[in-house]
């Protein structure tokens, strides 16, 4: 599919973020597991380029934080603090700009809460945000929806990757709107686009890399299987296949069957078709 | 000559607690943050690390102080 005036989709595009080329096109959150090292391993596992981390509040005398950070840098990822949990703008804000001192980068994956059943993106303050990170020299990821006019804007505020929601955080339900994913993806088809919140399988994944997207950012799915780092492995394979397939072209779908084999040469094809028992 | 000591009412990750720190950065040490890798807000708006030092303390602040954690 694509949209009218707009140039097609490239399919030897390399997933990049901010002119910065990454290995993989899969984002992966380090939240849920069942211990560090078995983060660690799915990380590996996953080949994922990018993990997110968050912020939160440090006990006094606390060590939490920085045993966490050697953990995270021992990685060898890159890393994309995200805003969770922040219900406006003002925190989300706020929250970035104390990631950035923490952690050393001006990536963010800005996220601002409408609803707390849902946790839905709310695109009023998402667009607040952006504008004021953008000016403030961040690299912003917005966790948004497929909403055009929102996305229209958060590009218009400076951000040059958009991550439209596939469902609700952690739901698993995976594209929740393929058809509004596939416009959307038709109408930006210059802008990263990555997947973000509701993969729950790789099955889901890979129909997301199939319908052109640039990555996949999930948590859940890994972190709460049984065995988290074949999982990991699991979606990093789905990823590759659904990838390499949209490279190669999938064929349009047809309302009536056609035969694959060949009619020539087919034998008694000169007799006249059986007719329907009663 | 007599210097008063004034205590201030502040909130500080969600606890509320009496100081006679005059500065966040008095506060972070006193509160036990002074080895700690962390980042801090007043009232809703980042203060650099760099600026803690300078930083003034009013009755009824509220302060956050964080580290990174696991996020999705």
């Amino acid at each position: 599919m694509n949209a009218p005036d707009k140039p097609p989709l490239r399919q030897d595009r390399p997933f990049t973020a901010y002119g910065t080329a990454l290995p993989s096109r899969l984002l992966l959150g380090t939240a849920q597991y069942p211990s560090p090292q078995i983060m660690a391993e799915a990380v590996a596992a996953s080949r994922a380029g990018v993990v997110t981390v968050s912020l939160r509040r440090e006990q006094a005398r606390g060590r939490t934080g920085a045993r966490f950070l050697e953990l995270i840098r021992d990685l060898r990822t890159h890393v994309l603090p995200n805003t969770a949990g922040c219900r406006t703008a003002k925190e989300a804000i706020t929250t970035a700009q104390m990631a950035r001192e923490l952690l050393d980068t001006d990536w963010i994956k800005l996220e601002v809460i409408a609803n707390d059943d849902t946790l839905q993106p709310d695109l009023f303050g998402l667009v607040e945000a952006a504008n004021v990170l953008t000016r403030d020299g961040f690299k912003v990821f917005p966790y948004t929806t497929e909403d055009l006019g929102a996305a229209d804007r958060l590009v218009a505020a400076g951000c040059e990757i958009l991550m439209p929601w596939g469902a609700p955080i952690g739901s698993g339900r995976g594209l929740a709107n393929p058809y509004g994913l596939k416009t959307m993806r038709a109408y930006f088809p210059d802008v990263p686009l990555v997947i973000d919140a509701g993969v729950g399988a790789p099955s889901h994944a890979a129909a997301a890399m199939e319908m052109g997207y640039d990555a996949v950012l999930l948590n859940t799915a890994v972190a709460k299987a049984n065995d988290p780092v074949r999982m990991a492995a699991a979606f990093a394979s789905a990823i590759e296949a659904g990838r390499q397939a949209f490279e190669a072209g999938l064929m349009e779908p047809r309302d009536m069957a056609q035969p694959s084999t060949p009619i020539a040469g087919t034998p008694f094809f000169d007799l006249p078709p059986p007719r329907a028992k009663p | 000559m007599t210097q008063t000591t004034v205590i201030r009412r502040v909130r500080l990750n969600g606890k509320d607690l009496k100081t006679a720190a005059v500065t966040l950065d008095a506060l972070l040490s006193e509160s036990g943050y002074g080895e700690t890798k962390v980042a801090t807000a007043l009232n809703g708006a980042f203060v650099p690390a760099r600026s803690r030092a300078t930083q003034a303390l009013t009755d009824g602040d509220q302060i956050e102080v964080v580290a990174a954690r696991q996020g999705g």
